[in-house]
């Protein structure tokens, strides 16, 4: 990433604020690290989560979880928070 | 950081308004000030993802202790060893890392300084201070009151071993006393991890003790999933008193070990614990940062300060309702101020805020517990997703064979947590 600075700043910090954008895929997987360790390995029974299935297993893994449908102490109650298109941010970053 | 840098910056703070020049200062300054959980998981995260960002962190320790799994220390199922940190690894990362006590923040000057008088400038200061005890809030209840009736909730001010030895070393069958503050603090469910932690050393080392919990609020976090578990493993241990049935301790009399209750109940104890009521840290309310409160008051869409410019309050210190002042949620806080303060600076938009927080409680040996919650910034308030999170199962909900596993996979996740990010605050993987 590069961070323009100077005149584009000055620009910018004039304008009217902009529309917020989509939280980035890094920003939401923060969430996860928490638990599932920085780099998604996991720790301490909290499965790995990171290059361990494909992406379409991944978001089908986080409805299951939504709706209930797979077993989880945890899990549903953070996959209720989340949307369709966060789960596919998600498992872009996640999965294989 | 040179001399002569400082004196360019001080040069330019008059501008703020006008670009720097190319060159020397290129990257923009981020300086961190607190290295606890929102302030080294910002200073991780923004070396992670933000390489054209100058890190600063300023702390006054060399070593952090956390406040979570304090309470196990207690319980003597950790050791203070275990739940110490050092912040070389953060440091071999590219973070500035400046041990020293920060005396003020110049807001206008747009700096930090330190104790010696040295300044710190900042293009944008994140401030994850934590608290302070409001000493004197309950009468009679000062820092030297403290050392006999020890707090254990600022590991820097007083590690949690000053209770724990006491704990030890009371008689059997002795009463330990918890005095517990009204909302908000810190930690919402940690006092009642330490009731039950408590407890999980008595059952094993002195059986005929007790817990009498006085509390000035009449619920708190997690309630029936805690009180289900005190009857289940510490039956008649446990009494725990609201504060519609007196429990708000309003005067503390060191000299006979004694606590004063609303209506004047004088209630003795061999050990007694006070968690007194709280607010930001001194450099934040100084700094101008705080309401009347205490608290300071955030953007939640950036936890920018909604007082000071290109400040932003994180962690503890901010007011963040309805998220809870935890660990977990101050990294939360974190990424999106890094994020934000990063959009900012280069004139990007500020991305969509979503926040995140879990709590894992200890009750019991192989016993835990959680509350969940995601929260979003809408409209200028901090709204909890609808139909997310909450708390664990209770046992009447869960199916009679699953029961024994569902906690002890809660309490082995909890150690995974634990794990999972003290590792990433202080860049052990
Ligand atoms: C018993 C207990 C159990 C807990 N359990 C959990 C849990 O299981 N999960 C969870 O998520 N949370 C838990 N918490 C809450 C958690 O500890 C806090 O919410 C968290 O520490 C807040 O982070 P912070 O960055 O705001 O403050 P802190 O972590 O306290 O960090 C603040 C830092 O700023 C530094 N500082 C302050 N002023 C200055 C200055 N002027 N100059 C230099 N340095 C300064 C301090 O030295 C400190 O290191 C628990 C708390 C307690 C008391
Ligand atoms: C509070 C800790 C915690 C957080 C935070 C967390 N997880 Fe999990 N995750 C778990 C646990 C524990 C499991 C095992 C299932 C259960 O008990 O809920 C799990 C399981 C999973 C699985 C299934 C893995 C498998 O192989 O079966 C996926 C996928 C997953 N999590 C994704 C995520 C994503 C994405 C996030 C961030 C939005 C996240 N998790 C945040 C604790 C957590």
């Amino acid at each position: 990433m590069v961070l323009r600075i100077g005149a584009i700043a000055l620009m910018a910090a004039l304008a009217a604020p902009a529309a917020a954008q989509p939280q980035p895929a890094t920003l939401l997987a923060g969430a996860c690290q928490g638990c599932h360790g920085v780099t998604g390995a996991g720790a301490q029974g909290i499965p790995a989560i990171a290059q361990t299935m494909t992406r379409a297993e991944f978001v089908a893994a986080m409805q299951e979880f939504r709706a209930n449908r797979r077993e989880a102490t945890v899990m549903g109650r953070i996959a209720r928070g989340y949307t369709d298109a966060e789960f596919a941010a998600l498992a872009a970053h996640y999965g294989r | 950081m040179t001399l002569s840098r400082r004196t360019l910056v001080g040069a330019a703070a008059a501008l703020p308004l006008l670009p720097r020049t190319a060159g020397a200062q290129a990257r923009p300054r981020i300086v961190i000030l607190g290295g606890g959980f929102g302030g080294a998981s910002a200073a991780r995260f923004a070396r992670d993802h933000f390489p054209d960002l100058d890190i600063t962190l300023i702390e006054r320790s060399r070593r952090f202790t956390t406040c979570p799994y304090g309470n196990l220390v207690l319980a003597g199922r950790k050791r203070i060893d275990d739940i110490t940190f050092g912040y070389e690894r953060l440091a071999a990362r590219g973070v500035r890392v400046v041990h020293a006590e920060a005396a003020a923040v110049d807001a206008e000057g747009r700096a930090v300084r330190l104790a010696d008088g040295s300044r710190i400038p900042y293009d944008r200061l994140i401030m994850s201070p934590g608290i302070d005890l409001r000493w004197g809030a309950i009468e009679g209840y000062d820092q030297a009151a403290s050392a006999r009736m020890p707090h254990g909730w600022i590991p820097s001010l007083q590690p949690i071993t000053v209770l724990a030895e006491q704990l030890r070393a009371m008689r059997q069958g002795g009463v330990f006393v918890m005095a517990i503050p009204d909302n908000p603090f810190r930690c919402p469910p940690g006092p009642y991890e330490r009731i039950s932690m408590v407890a999980d050393y008595l059952k094993r080392h002195n059986p005929r003790a007790k817990i009498l919990a006085l509390d000035a609020k009449n619920g708190f976090s997690k309630q029936p999933l805690f009180q289900d578990a005190w009857a289940e493993l510490y039956p008649g241990m446990i009494e725990w008193r609201g504060a519609s049935s007196d429990g708000r301790v309003t005067r503390v009399d060191v000299a006979n070990m004694t606590v004063e209750t609303e209506f004047g109940e004088k209630v003795r104890g061999d050990v007694i614990n006070v968690i007194p009521p709280q607010y930001a840290a001194a450099i934040a309310r100084n700094a101008g940062l705080a309401a009347d409160s205490g608290w300071c008051p955030i953007k939640p869409e950036s936890f920018e300060s909604a007082r000071v410019p290109n400040i932003h309050v994180i962690g503890d210190a901010s007011i963040a309702v309805p998220m809870p002042k935890s660990g977990f949620a101050a990294s939360s806080h974190a990424k999106q101020a890094i994020a934000a303060a990063a959009a900012q600076l280069s004139g990007r938009p500020v991305p969509e805020a979503v926040y995140f927080n879990t709590c894992y409680s200890h009750v019991g040996e192989d016993y835990g517990i959680s509350i969940v919650g995601v929260f979003r910034a809408q409209g200028g308030r901090l709204i909890e997703v609808e139909g997310s999170g909450g708390i664990s199962p209770r046992n009447a909900a869960l199916p009679e064979g699953r029961r024994a596993e569902h906690r002890r996979l809660e309490a082995l996740y909890a150690d995974g947590w634990y794990e999972s990010i003290t590792r990433e605050m202080f860049a052990l993987s």
